[in-house]
């Protein structure tokens, strides 16, 4: 369990990411459809964006996902009562006696078959009660609540400045690939890459908050009971340490897909046919190098979703991370489930976003 | 719409090159000393195999080329312009707008996120700005029209990919000639359709040339093609031009070896003689020496060609035809062309009473619930040849792949030498699917680019003939020498090869499983013609050894030179099939009949 979501995201290669051009499963079937059905008489296709294949598409990828989210909390049920723990002896201490622990393990209902014990607590679970948090005896969706917020609001941050950051120097150095800056740039971007989040993550407390400079709090002291708008300096180093150690991965995949889309025929038609190169630019190569980097943001967003635990700790960010880290500790199952649930149904989530719009910007999925 | 206008009577000089050099930025020459004309209204083309810069001449036209080249100098004319001369924002405007250009493949051609609309009205956008929306529509209505495409709402706001690929190479027919060019260049715009709708978009071009009196440079490396549209062809070897003359004198006195041999090499569906391959390969940009570039390969030959380079010398004054030759017979004989009329000489007499090697019945087969082979059934015998002709989409690829075991979704049965064959290649024993042995189309992906030749051959005899291996100098070698090919390849990888000797060492592959029936699926298609005369003449010689062969083709010309019988296919079923001269000549099908006409020869009929 914690390994999985220690996973550090700059050891993630572009390698290994599955993109549109090569294709995931789901885009392919898709593909497929478009190539065999006949082709169309021309007055079958008006301009609408979304087809009813479309639509049908959308709501099959839907139904799969809620389909895999069930069987992901079956196997996390399955997984979490497997540890090698009895949550009725965490309760009650080491010095309880085994007749106590009977009746409370009765009471949880640990005595009962695994099939009646997930029936118990997928039922609840359904309508966003995950029971009670074995250590601190709260509802564990009151305990992870505001830490899933604070999660999402950092995660939302990253996008944010991570997104606009990328475009902007992966297209700046595609348009000029092999020039000095570039050069340096790619050098630099792999230097980054190489240095683990946590470093990064000192090196700009050293910048920007102790040494150099000091603007920004080094630690996020969040106060639980007011906005987190009002407390956006507490957020600006954590951000800016994901926005970091994802950028060079984003940048070179942007790059280097802008740099293929200039080289293809159509753009080299495009030139010889006397288009001026704004136009070459911004709407024949650039929204074609897009869709590429779809999947790599979703990829991003789903490692920075559950993986941002090291600048959690260095920043003493209350995330969810870090919650996960310290019910896995004091096997606070319940919390451990719920926890594990929501990442899953956010990478889920995220997954169907990319694909759908994926399918949304490209014509051929879109037109099927 | 066309009828309004009138070809000029006087045709202008719309394009003038002179002495155009294109070299690699490390001083490597491509194309060297290009010079020519083209008259308004008429069509040039430029033609010659792979490596022999006819695109390079073609895109420097535009003043472009490609990454890592550059124009060196000379003078690319087009209505007192001089296109090379030009700054950036000069040359944008012309481009498109003077000298237009028609790419090859038309299905990467095309931004497939922008809708066919789009496309027509960025090219207007850029070139007349001032036209209002009305006007634009009208033009954009036109250019569709002239073109013969359907020019409604719907069809305009489609995608690139929402068309066959006749259509999306129209579209940019369309895109070149909307603004109305003096020149227009079109670098094999046809190679990727096919025959029938080749034909017809040809048609469009020269039509549309000969209305608007637009000059145009047609790259090919198919003469046949050359034929049914160019007035002027100028014959390219290794970035020189070797022959320059009109299409008829070309045609009827081709004067260069190499004009010649090409001619020569070309498969023709009127023609009942093998085709004859030039011997060697096209040389590449670094091995070209100070002497004559088709040297190494010429019959005629002499000491001096080695040292000197001939100059393109006009034949005379009079005559519009140049030839870079210097041991040019003093009466240059008339090419002959034989167009014997009875059955050729080549033919493989099969024995009636012999029972057939393989025999099909009722094969059909379904891709996605759609059905793409119908029903068929046919037989080949030892020694025999079978041509499946057919356009792209017509099962001639299925039923070769069902045959070889490879079409997982296929019912019917195959018997092979009297016996029940398994329709999966898995359900069969080694001890018959050694006998069945499958030649890819492209060779530069159908070998293991990590393995050396004797690797590749190797690795199958291992499969099939393991008690081989103990002599594996000999069995490498052997199957080498039998496809031709020089035993001290057996080391290199496929990198280092040639085109036609990867071909070669495929078919070497093939050959070392021993097998009765080899199936060749389009397997001269990615070759240069002279090289794909030199692979056909292999398979004839192996078929006269016994093999039985199964050649899948959309080239008529090679059905005829190579296939004892032929089956027509049309969307998964048997349009017409008999025996190859007589269905080639009393067609009896229209369908048959309409690809018969849409081949290009380059014989008069």
């Amino acid at each position: 369990m914690q390994n999985l979501e220690l996973k550090d995201f700059s050891s993630v290669t572009p390698e290994q990411i599955s993109l549109p051009a090569t294709a995931g499963p789901i885009d392919r079937g898709l593909a497929e459809v478009t190539e065999h059905s006949s082709p169309l008489p021309s007055h079958v296709r008006k301009k609408g964006i979304i087809s009813t294949n479309l639509l049908k598409w959308i709501a099959k990828r839907t139904l799969s996902s809620i389909l895999g989210l069930f069987v992901i909390s079956m196997l996390v049920f399955v997984a979490t009562q497997a540890l090698p723990s009895d949550p009725a002896r965490v309760i009650l201490g080491p010095e309880a006696s085994e007749e106590a622990t009977q009746i409370l393990r009765h009471q949880l209902g640990l005595d009962q078959s695994l099939v009646t014990q997930y029936l118990h607590w997928i039922k609840p679970a359904l309508v966003g009660d995950f029971g009670i948090s074995i250590d601190s005896k709260m509802p564990v969706v009151n305990l992870i609540a505001g830490k899933v917020k604070n999660t999402l609001i950092l995660l939302g941050l990253t996008l944010l400045v991570l997104i606009p950051a990328a475009f902007t120097i992966g297209i700046y150095l595609a348009l000029h690939k092999d020039a000095l800056l570039d050069r340096l740039a790619i050098s630099f971007l792999i230097f980054v890459k190489a240095v683990p989040s946590f470093a990064i993550a000192y090196g700009l407390v050293m910048l920007l908050s102790t040494l150099v400079f000091n603007i920004f709090p080094a630690v996020s002291l969040i106060q639980a009971n007011q906005s987190v708008w009002s407390q956006l300096q507490f957020m600006v180093l954590p951000m800016l340490t994901l926005v970091l150690s994802s950028l060079p991965y984003l940048v070179r995949l942007i790059r280097g897909s802008l740099i293929e889309v200039l080289q293809s025929d159509f753009i080299i038609s495009a030139h010889l046919r006397g288009l001026s190169r704004t136009q070459i630019i911004w709407k024949y190569a650039i929204p074609n190098a897009v869709i590429p980097a779809i999947q790599a943001i979703a990829l991003i967003s789903s490692v920075l979703l559950g993986g941002a635990l090291v600048v959690e700790v260095v920043f003493a960010y209350p995330g969810i991370g870090s919650a996960l880290n310290a019910a896995v500790d004091i096997r606070d199952i319940p919390v451990i489930q719920a926890v594990v649930v929501f990442l899953a149904s956010g990478v889920m989530v995220i997954n169907l976003l990319a694909d759908v719009v994926t399918v949304l910007l490209t014509p051929k999925l879109r037109t099927a | 719409m066309l009828n309004q206008l009138h070809v000029q009577p006087q045709a202008s000089l719309a394009l003038e090159v002179k002495n155009l050099d294109v070299s690699l930025n490390d001083g490597t020459a491509i194309v060297s000393d290009i010079s020519f004309t083209v008259l308004a209204g008429q069509i040039l083309a430029l033609v010659g195999e792979s490596g022999s810069g006819k695109t390079t001449i073609a895109t420097a036209l535009l003043a472009h080329t490609r990454h890592g080249a550059r124009i060196v100098h000379g003078e690319v004319n087009v209505a007192g312009l001089n296109v090379l001369r030009l700054d950036q924002e000069a040359l944008r405007q012309v481009r498109g707008k003077q000298v237009s250009y028609v790419p090859q493949n038309p299905s990467t051609a095309l931004n497939p996120l922008i809708t066919i609309r789009s496309h027509l009205a960025d090219v207007l956008r850029s070139h007349e700005p001032g036209l209002d929306v009305a006007q634009q529509q009208a033009s954009i209505v036109n250019a569709l029209k002239e073109v013969e495409l359907p020019h409604e709402d719907a069809f305009l706001h489609r995608y690139p990919h929402q068309l066959s690929g006749g259509q999306q190479q129209r579209v940019l027919l369309a895109l070149s000639f909307i603004t109305r060019p003096s020149v227009i260049v079109l670098d094999e715009p046809t190679t990727a359709l096919d025959v029938t709708t080749q034909a017809k978009v040809l048609l469009t071009v020269k039509k549309l040339c000969q209305h608007y009196g637009v000059a145009a440079v047609y790259v090919s490396h198919d003469l046949a093609v050359v034929k049914k549209i160019a007035d002027h062809v100028i014959v390219l070897y290794g970035g020189r031009i070797a022959e320059k003359a009109s299409a008829t004198a070309l045609f009827s006195r081709p004067l260069h070896p190499y004009s010649q041999g090409l001619i020569n090499a070309i498969p023709d569906i009127h023609l009942h003689t093998i085709p004859v391959p030039i011997i060697g390969n096209a040389p590449s940009l670094q091995s070209r020496g100070a002497g004559c570039v088709f040297e190494p390969r010429c019959k005629r030959a002499k000491l001096e060609c080695k040292t000197s380079m001939p100059a393109l010398e006009p034949l005379s004054a009079r005559e519009d035809h140049a030839v870079a030759c210097i041991n040019l017979p003093a009466h240059a004989p008339q090419l002959k062309i034989i167009r014997s009329t009875g059955p050729a000489s080549s033919r493989v007499l099969v024995l009636g009473s012999q029972q057939p090697l393989l025999e099909v019945k009722h094969l059909s087969a379904s891709f996605d619930g759609k059905q793409v082979l119908k029903d068929i059934s046919f037989h080949l015998k030892k020694g025999e040849c079978l041509a499946l002709v057919g356009e792209s989409g017509s099962g001639k690829t299925t039923i070769s792949r069902a045959i070889a075991g490879l079409n997982a979704q296929a019912l019917g049965s195959l018997y092979f030498n009297g016996q029940a064959l398994a329709l999966a290649a898995r359900g069969r024993s080694a001890a018959f699917s050694h006998q069945i042995q499958y030649i890819f189309q492209n060779p530069y992906q159908s070998l293991n680019p990590r393995q050396t030749v004797r690797q590749t051959l190797l690795n199958t005899v291992r499969h099939y003939f393991p008690s081989k291996l103990k002599d594996s100098h000999e069995v490498v070698a052997a199957a080498l020498k039998r496809v031709a090919l020089d035993p001290r390849i057996a080391d290199s990888f496929p990198k280092e090869l040639s085109g036609g000797e990867l071909q070669r060492v495929s078919i070497a592959r093939a050959l070392v499983c021993e097998p009765s029936l080899l199936i060749c699926d389009e397997i001269t298609s990615a070759l240069d013609v002279s090289v794909q005369a030199a692979i056909l003449e292999l398979i004839k010689s192996l078929q006269r050894n016994g093999l039985a062969i199964i050649f899948v083709t959309h080239n008529l010309g090679i059905v005829r030179s190579i296939s004892d019988r032929v089956l027509v296919l049309k969307h998964g079923r048997i349009v017409e099939s008999g025996e190859v001269d007589t269905l080639l000549d009393q067609p009896r099908q229209p369908y048959t009949k309409e690809l018969i006409n849409d081949s290009p020869s380059i014989v008069d009929i």
